[in-house]
């Protein structure tokens, strides 16, 4: 069988990636699928340790996350278009006009 | 045995693949192709309910709205504008910087979960499968110890709704 350290490994590389995605990406629609990858990353924990437990409150925790995820996603799209409708770019450096 | 590994390496490779695409589009795209293997694994850990629901809402739902968003913008590659080329992060030292930090961060995760006791216990090997694979028990615990979570959660969404389309209407129309 699997232990359970090989899904925390898995799920521990997937974070770093998504941690390096919203460091390196300059590009806020690539930095949005980051934080996917990092909360994915946890859902997999998640569950893991549900399952190592015995319980379903692994999975529940889940579906909360999978809401909040769908809620950042919407909120998140909207204002990327909001921004892009004003300045034409999706670079997160084009948006400095309240850094003094 | 043999699926976990296949499964996890599809997982890490797209994910990987996703952060160094340019094209936001094969971002998307690949990062459904991690989710799959990632509700692979769901199943491998007996659970079957968040692997469908990984795929309907995640890969179904979220992605095909970030999608919709990639082509309505249309503008597919990182562009390359003054302000990019001469922003002091730009420069390629930084960016190896970032991710040697990122490396980092796997090796200290993986050396960490090394020193925990008792995680090397094989996961399947609990004789509970059946409950842990219920809906039934699932819903039960849903809807009595995590109500008042679930309920919160309906007005997290309302208030996403609604955040959503204010954001993205257009100033000047009523």
């Amino acid at each position: 069988m699997i232990p359970l350290s090989s899904y925390l490994i898995v799920s521990a590389v997937l974070f770093a990636i998504g941690t390096a995605g919203v460091f390196l990406r300059r590009n806020l629609i690539t930095i949005l699928l980051s934080v996917e990858i990092m909360l994915n990353a946890v859902n997999l924990t998640f569950v893991a340790f549900g399952r190592y437990r015995g319980d379903v409150d692994g999975q529940i925790i889940t579906f909360f996350v999978m809401t909040v995820a769908a809620a950042e996603a919407a909120v998140g799209l909207a204002l990327i278009i909001a921004l892009f409708r004003h300045r034409e770019s999706l670079n997160p450096d084009a948006f400095t006009s309240l850094k003094w | 045995m043999i699926l976990f590994y296949i499964l996890g390496a599809i997982a890490v490779a797209a994910s990987l693949l996703v952060i160094a695409q340019r094209n936001p589009i094969y971002s998307v795209l690949l990062l459904i192709a991690s989710f799959g293997a990632l509700s692979g694994l769901y199943v491998l850990l007996d659970a079957p309910f968040v692997a469908v629901i990984q795929i309907i809402v995640y890969a179904g739902a979220i992605m095909v709205l970030f999608l919709f968003v990639v082509m309505l913008l249309n503008a597919p590659q990182e562009d390359g504008a003054e302000w990019d080329r001469t922003h002091p992060l730009r420069r390629a030292g930084i960016g190896r910087f970032g991710a040697m930090l990122a490396g980092v961060l796997i090796l200290e995760l993986a050396y960490a979960l090394m020193k925990v006791n008792g995680l090397g216990a094989a996961v399947g090997s609990q004789a509970n499968a059946t409950t842990v694979s219920s809906v039934r028990e699932m819903g039960k615990v849903l809807f009595s110890r995590h109500a008042f979570a679930f309920e919160a959660t309906s007005v997290l969404i309302l208030v996403a709704m609604v955040g959503a389309v204010v954001l993205a209407r257009r100033e000047g129309e009523s």
